[in-house]
C-alpha cells in the first residue's frame, strides 16, 4: 500500500481548485489533531494556515451547501446521515443541501477506523460522527465571524438559523451565500462548540426527505452501468466455472467476425469481448471457444465439503471463548443437548451486476464505480497500470446495492490497458457471473451442546464453528489461529452462563469467500438464538423469561478466562449493559409477548448486538397445512445510539428483514464438482413482495454516539423466524435455507 | 438493420439489430438509462417497462416485438397514475440504493391504471415480479395505498 502523505497533496490540491474554480465561495475544513497528526506536520508549510483544510462542505453564493460525503451511497442511506449531521452543526436548511461523493484521497477522506479511504463494516456513521459535527460548526462559526464584521456587531449577539445569520436586536439577517465570500476570507477557527444534543433540529427529526429520493424516483440517478463517454467501448467477459481455473489457450477468430466486436483479449481471470455495445460483446464472447487449465481448479461438490467439515465438528478448534470449565460442567450436567447446524455458501446479489467504466491514457486513469473500497482501488489500479496513485481518479457514483458484493474494476482495467487505452471502456457482469464467478458468505457447520442442572439451570455452553475465513489475504486480524469475524456474536454472547467454550476450525478451500451485510453475525445469531430457545424449553421456560434470566448481570463483569479479538475490538464486544435486555423488553412489549395465538401460528423472539447495536426481534408466523410459512409481522426493537435520521433506520430495519429472510427461506449457492450449481434469480431465490412481512419498528431514544444500522438490522430475523415456526408447529429445522427441509 | 418505434410519445429510428433485446436498444442506441438490466431472462424486473400500456419486461422482449408500437420507459412517464405513484414515492422514501425503483415505479403505475384500488393481494400479483434487494417492499406497498388515494381523488 501506498502511503497517504504521498497520494494527499495533489489530490487535495486538485479538490481546492476544483471547488474554488466551481463556485467561487467558501471551501471550509477543519483539522482533527488528535487523529491525523502525523500527517499535519507532514504537510503543513509555515507559510499556511495552523489548520489544514480538509473540505467536507462548501458554501456557494448562490446559497447552496453542498456536503462532501466520504462514504458511498448504495442506498443505506449515508449521503443523508453524514448531510444531517453537518448541516446540524452548520444550522442549515434541508432544502438548501447537497451531496457530491467525495474523489479519492486517503489523506482527506479516509475511514477513521480503516485507515483506508472505504466504506463497510456499518462504522461510515460512528467513524464520521465527531468529524462532520465539527465540520459543520467550523463553518457556522466562520459565517458567525463574517456576519459579525458585515454588520460590526458582537458575534454573541449573533444566531444560525435554517441557513441565514440573523441580528435579532438590529433586525438583520444574511442567507449563508450572501456571506461566503467574506467567510472565506477568515481563519479557520481552532476551536468550535458543538451543539447540545437537546438542541438538535435534524438530527432525529421524524422525517428529512432523502437526499437521493427525487433521482432515484425519476430514474435518473446514475450508476456505473449508467456512464457513457464518447468513443466507449463496452466489453463482456468469459470466466471460468471453476474457481482457480486459467485459460490454456483460445480461438477468437469467430468472436471477431461479430457485428461491432473490436478487441478480443485475454486477461489474468479470462478472455474478453469488446465491442460497440454490450449486445454485440455479449455475441462475440458467446462465440470464443476457450480451453480452460483446470488442473489447479476446485472440483469439490457441496455435499464432500459437508462431510469433511462434520468430521471437524468432532475435533477441538481455536479458543475463540471460555469461561469455567465447560467439559466438566458437561459432564456433571444433569442434562445435555446437542445440535448441528448447517449454513449454505451465499451470493450477494445486488440488483446491479457489477459494472465499472474506466478511461485510462498515459498519465491518467478515471474509474467510474460504486464499489466501496476507494483506496483500494487506487492502490491496485495503481500497481495494474504503473501510475502513481494520485494519478488514478475515481469517480464514485450511485451503488445499485451493496451487502459486501464483489466489484469488477480491477477485470476492466485489465481490459483498458490490453486495448492501450484506445477508447474508454465499460465493462458488464451478467447476472450470472454474480452468482457464479463471485465471491461468497461461506459456508457454515456449527455444533451446539448445552448442559443443565437439575434444577434447569444452564450451566454450560459449548459452540464449535467450522467455516473459510473472510479475511483473506489480510490474515492481521487472525489472533490465535481465531477469526474474529468467524465467531462474531457466538464468543461475545452476553448471556450469564458460568462454564463456556466457543472454537473454530477455518478449513482452506479453493471457493472464494468475502464478507456478507452481517458477515459472522449472519450465522452465529441463528446457532444462539434458535438453540438458546431449545435450551429454554428443554428446562420448561418460557424464552423470553429465560432470557431475562440470562441477560440479568453485565456480561463484563463476568471472569472470562479467554476471549479472542483484536485489541480495538474487545472494548465493545458487548452491549453497554442492559441494552440488550431493554430492547428484547421493548420488543416484547409490542409484540403482546404471551399474548394469545390461533392454531398455526407462532411467535419467536431473538436478541442479537452486533456492530455496536442492540437489536430485538420477535416474529409472528403462520405455518400452513402443508409445512409451507408464511411471516405475518416482525417487531423490532432498535438501540443504536443517537438516531440521526430515524426514518432511514427504520428503513435499514425493513430493508434488513427481506434481506435477512430471504436468505434463510431460500438462498443457496451449491457446488457441484466445483461449479456452482445455481446461476441467476429463478435458482438463487430471495424474498419477493408477496413473502415480505409487516414490520413495526420501535427505536430506543439514546445519548450513546450513534452505531451503524445497515448489518446489524440481518441476524436477529432467522433465529425469531425459526422460533416462531418452533412455537407454531414444534419442530426445528437446522439446516438453511429452510425452505429445503420444508 | 433499424426498427422504428414510439419512444416516451417520439418517433424514433434505431440503428439496432431486431433480435436484441428492447432494454439494450433503450439504454445503448437510444440512451436512456433509466431502464436497468438485473437478470436478462424476466426474474427480477429491472428492467420494466410498458409497451403499448402494458408492463413489460424488456430484457427478454426483442426490439422487433416494439416496432410501431409505443414505448414509455421511466423517463417518459406521464399522466394521472404516474404523478401520484412518484409521489408517494417520494412522500414515503420508497428508495434505498434504488436500481430496481425504475422498473418497480413502472410495474406500478401499470397496476394502478387497470386496477385505480388495488388490495394487498393484487399488490403481490402485479409486484412479486420484481425483486428489490434492499427490501423496500413494506414501502413500495404504501406508496402503491398512498398513490391509489391520490390517484382516485
Amino acid at each position: 500500500m501506498s502511503s497517504g502523505s504521498q497520494s494527499a497533496a495533489p489530490g487535495r490540491r486538485r479538490f481546492l481548485k476544483a471547488c474554488s474554480s466551481a463556485t467561487g465561495g467558501l471551501v471550509l475544513g477543519f483539522w482533527l489533531p488528535q487523529r491525523s497528526g502525523r500527517f499535519a506536520a507532514a504537510q503543513i508549510g509555515a507559510e499556511q494556515r495552523a489548520f489544514t483544510p480538509n473540505a467536507f462542505v462548501r458554501v456557494a453564493p448562490d446559497n447552496t451547501v453542498t456536503i462532501i460525503s466520504k462514504h458511498c451511497e448504495a442506498g443505506q442511506g449515508i449521503h443523508t446521515g453524514l448531510a444531517t449531521i453537518l448541516a446540524e452543526e452548520l444550522d442549515a436548511d434541508w432544502a438548501q443541501i447537497r451531496v457530491e461523493p467525495a474523489p479519492a484521497d486517503r489523506a482527506l477522506y479516509k475511514n477513521l477506523q480503516f485507515g483506508d479511504q472505504g466504506t463497510g463494516g456499518s462504522n461510515s456513521i460512528p467513524n464520521s460522527w465527531e468529524q462532520y459535527r465539527r465540520a459543520g460548526a467550523t463553518a457556522r462559526a466562520m459565517l458567525m465571524s463574517a456576519a459579525a464584521k458585515k454588520w460590526n456587531v458582537a458575534e454573541s449577539e449573533l444566531v444560525a438559523d435554517r441557513g441565514a445569520i440573523k441580528h435579532e436586536l438590529s433586525a438583520r439577517q444574511a442567507r449563508f451565500g450572501e456571506l461566503a465570500q467574506a467567510a472565506a476570507l477568515l481563519p479557520v477557527p481552532a476551536e468550535v462548540t458543538l451543539k447540545s444534543p437537546k438542541n438538535f433540529k435534524l438530527i432525529g427529526a421524524v422525517r428529512l426527505p432523502r437526499i437521493d429520493g427525487k433521482p432515484k424516483t425519476l430514474g435518473t440517478a446514475v450508476f456505473a452501468s449508467d456512464i457513457s463517454l464518447p468513443g466507449m467501448l463496452t466489453a463482456a467477459v468469459e470466466r471460468p466455472l471453476r474457481f482457480g481455473a486459467a485459460v490454456r489457450g483460445f480461438d477468437p477468430a469467430a468472436a471477431k467476425t461479430a457485428a461491432g466486436v473490436t478487441d478480443v483479449v485475454q486477461l489474468s481471470t479470462g478472455v474478453a469481448v469488446v465491442a460497440k455495445s454490450f449486445s454485440a460483446a455479449r455475441r462475440g464472447r458467446d462465440l470464443l471457444r476457450i480451453d480452460w487449465d483446470e488442473s489447479k481448479a476446485e472440483t469439490c461438490s457441496t455435499p464432500e465439503l459437508i462431510a469433511e467439515y462434520r468430521a471437524l465438528l468432532a475435533q477441538p478448534g481455536a479458543i475463540a471463548r471460555r469461561d469455567g470449565d465447560c467439559a466438566l460442567a458437561l459432564a456433571r450436567a444433569a442434562r445435555t443437548l446437542s445440535a448441528d447446524f448447517e449454513y449454505p455458501y451465499l451470493a450477494h446479489v445486488p440488483m446491479e451486476p457489477a459494472s465499472t467504466v474506466v478511461r485510462l491514457s498515459a498519465d491518467q486513469c478515471d474509474i467510474w464505480t460504486g464499489d466501496w473500497g476507494i483506496s483500494e482501488i487506487q492502490d491496485d489500479t495503481a500497481r495494474a497500470t504503473g501510475l502513481k496513485p494520485e494519478q488514478i481518479i475515481i469517480h464514485s457514483v450511485y451503488g445499485g446495492g451493496g451487502f459486501g458484493r464483489v466489484g469488477n474494476v480491477s477485470e476492466a482495467v485489465e481490459i483498458a490497458k490490453a486495448i492501450g487505452g484506445r477508447a474508454p471502456v465499460k465493462l458488464l457482469w451478467t447476472r450470472e457471473q454474480d452468482i457464479q464467478t463471485g465471491a461468497f458468505r461461506p459456508m457454515y457447520l456449527h455444533r451446539l451442546t448445552a448442559g443443565l442442572d437439575e434444577q434447569g439451570n444452564l450451566i454450560a455452553w459449548q459452540h464449535r464453528i467450522v467455516g473459510q475465513s473472510v479475511l483473506g489475504g489480510d490474515p492481521s486480524w487472525l489472533v490465535d489461529g481465531v477469526d474474529i469475524t468467524s465467531v462474531a456474536g457466538a464468543s461475545n454472547i452476553p448471556y450469564d452462563i458460568p462454564n463456556i467454550l466457543v472454537d473454530l476450525h477455518t478449513p482452506a478451500s479453493g471457493v472464494p469467500v468475502t464478507q456478507w451485510r452481517s458477515v459472522g453475525d449472519s450465522h452465529t445469531a441463528f446457532s444462539v438464538e434458535t438453540f438458546l430457545d431449545d435450551v429454554a424449553h428443554a428446562a420448561g421456560k418460557d424464552p423470553y423469561q429465560f432470557r431475562l434470566e440470562l441477560l440479568s448481570k453485565d456480561p463484563r463483569s463476568k471472569a472470562i478466562l479467554q476471549l479472542t479479538a483484536p485489541a480495538p475490538m474487545r472494548p465493545s464486544l458487548f452491549a453497554k449493559f442492559p441494552r440488550d435486555r431493554q430492547v428484547m423488553q421493548l420488543a416484547a412489549e409490542k409484540a403482546g409477548w404471551g399474548g394469545p395465538l390461533p392454531p398455526g401460528r407462532g411467535r419467536g423472539l431473538a436478541v442479537h448486538y452486533s456492530f455496536h447495536a442492540s437489536l430485538a426481534y420477535v416474529a409472528e408466523v403462520t405455518v400452513a397445512s402443508d409445512g409451507s410459512v408464511k411471516v405475518d409481522r416482525v417487531v423490532c426493537a432498535v438501540e443504536c445510539g443517537i438516531a440521526i435520521n430515524p426514518d432511514v433506520i427504520r428503513a435499514q430495519v425493513e430493508g434488513g428483514v427481506a434481506f435477512g429472510l430471504g436468505a434463510i427461506l431460500y438462498s443457496t449457492v451449491t457446488l457441484k464438482q466445483g461449479r456452482v450449481e445455481q446461476s441467476n434469480f429463478s435458482d438463487y431465490r430471495v424474498l419477493r413482495m408477496n413473502e415480505m412481512p409487516k414490520v413495526e419498528v420501535h427505536i430506543v431514544d439514546s445519548e450513546e454516539p450513534p452505531s451503524g444500522i445497515g448489518e446489524p438490522t440481518v441476524p436477529p430475523i432467522g433465529p425469531a423466524v425459526s422460533n416462531a415456526i418452533f412455537a407454531a408447529t414444534g419442530k426445528r429445522v437446522r439446516t438453511l435455507p429452510l425452505s429445503t427441509a420444508v | 438493420m433499424t426498427v422504428s418505434l414510439i419512444l416516451n410519445r417520439k418517433r424514433v429510428t434505431l440503428d439496432v439489430d431486431p433480435s436484441v433485446p428492447l432494454l439494450w436498444a433503450i439504454r445503448e442506441c437510444a440512451g436512456l438509462t433509466g431502464t436497468k438490466y438485473g437478470c436478462g431472462i424476466a426474474q427480477c424486473g429491472a428492467c420494466t417497462v410498458h409497451l403499448e400500456g402494458r408492463a413489460v419486461r424488456s430484457c427478454v422482449t426483442p426490439v422487433s416485438a416494439a416496432a410501431g408500437k409505443a414505448v414509455t420507459t421511466i423517463e417518459g412517464v406521464a399522466g394521472a397514475a404516474a404523478l401520484a405513484v412518484q409521489h408517494a414515492w417520494e412522500k414515503l422514501d420508497v428508495v434505498q440504493c434504488g436500481y430496481c425503483q425504475p422498473g418497480q415505479i413502472m410495474s406500478a403505475i401499470a397496476l394502478l391504471e387497470q386496477t385505480p384500488v388495488p388490495t394487498d393481494d393484487q399488490i403481490d400479483a402485479a409486484m412479486s415480479g420484481n425483486i428489490c434487494r434492499c427490501g423496500t417492499y413494506v414501502r413500495i406497498r404504501a406508496a402503491i395505498h398512498d398513490a391509489a388515494s391520490i390517484h382516485k381523488g
